[in-house]
């Protein structure tokens, strides 16, 4: 008779690695963190707004602020999030309407999702850095 | 052929609905926006103050404000219910970012038409 609680205390090994995840599930688990990031940087988006439109003071600390470069290395990150939870949830709005499920256009447009809104983080990156 | 009649009070089904419906809207409210900041002169402090107090800016991020509440409420709840299993911990938090959002959108109208 096999002994079951030798049996249940096998080690498990899974490889969580992002890189080993099929394109479309990094896609997916990238989009849930996006949107925890974004809702952690809601706060700092309204505070930023509010010195913005204070005074001419205000503004003008405003600009001095996000010309930081340690500003501008968190904003970069927060443009990313923002594009890739945009192109993702485009994307997942055509996959609820039963548009491209079929295997190879799901890949397809997960890899559409992470390469434009990458590209996207890059060419509006550089405009407004 | 068995007939089954789906039953349940449907919360799911309407935060996820919820969850759709202003995503759409911040999709086109984002393109408002962009669309506005891009088209505006060089930004000082009186082309920034005037270019919110356009209406169709001020009706873009009230919508969009709006939308994030709601949106950012099931997404948030989604990611506590996978992965804070104690209740007691979970709706704490629950209630916590509820508060927070709440806050955040009174906040975010006030700035808005302040100007």
């Amino acid at each position: 008779m096999p002994d079951l609680a030798a049996k249940k205390k096998r080690p498990l090994w899974y490889n969580v690695s992002l890189l080993n995840l099929p394109l479309p599930g990094l896609v997916s688990i990238l989009h849930r963190a996006s949107g925890a990031l974004l809702f952690l940087g809601l706060v700092w988006f309204l505070f930023l707004l509010d010195m913005s439109f204070a005074s001419e003071a205000g503004f003008a600390h405003f600009r001095a602020y996000l010309a930081h470069p340690l500003v501008k290395v968190f904003m970069l990150g927060f443009l990313w999030a923002y594009l890739h939870h945009f192109c993702a949830g485009i994307r997942y709005l055509f996959l609820d309407m039963d548009r491209g499920v079929d295997l190879p256009a799901a890949r397809a447009s997960a890899y559409a999702v992470l390469a434009v809104s990458l590209a996207l983080t890059v060419l509006l990156g550089t405009k407004l850095w | 052929m068995v007939e089954r009649t789906v039953v349940g009070a449907h919360y799911g089904l309407r935060g996820w609905l919820a969850q759709r419906i202003t995503a759409v809207v911040m999709v086109l409210a984002t393109l408002v926006i962009v669309i506005g900041i891009w088209s505006a002169p060089p930004l000082t402090y009186a082309v920034w103050k005037g270019l919110f107090a356009k209406w169709w800016m001020g009706l873009s991020l009230s919508l969009f404000s709006l939308a994030v509440m709601l949106h950012a409420w099931v997404g948030v709840r989604d990611i506590l219910m996978d992965y804070v299993k104690p209740t007691a911990i979970r709706l704490t938090l629950e209630v916590l970012f509820l508060l927070a959002l709440a806050y955040y959108t009174v906040w975010a109208l006030q700035i808005l038409w302040r100007t």
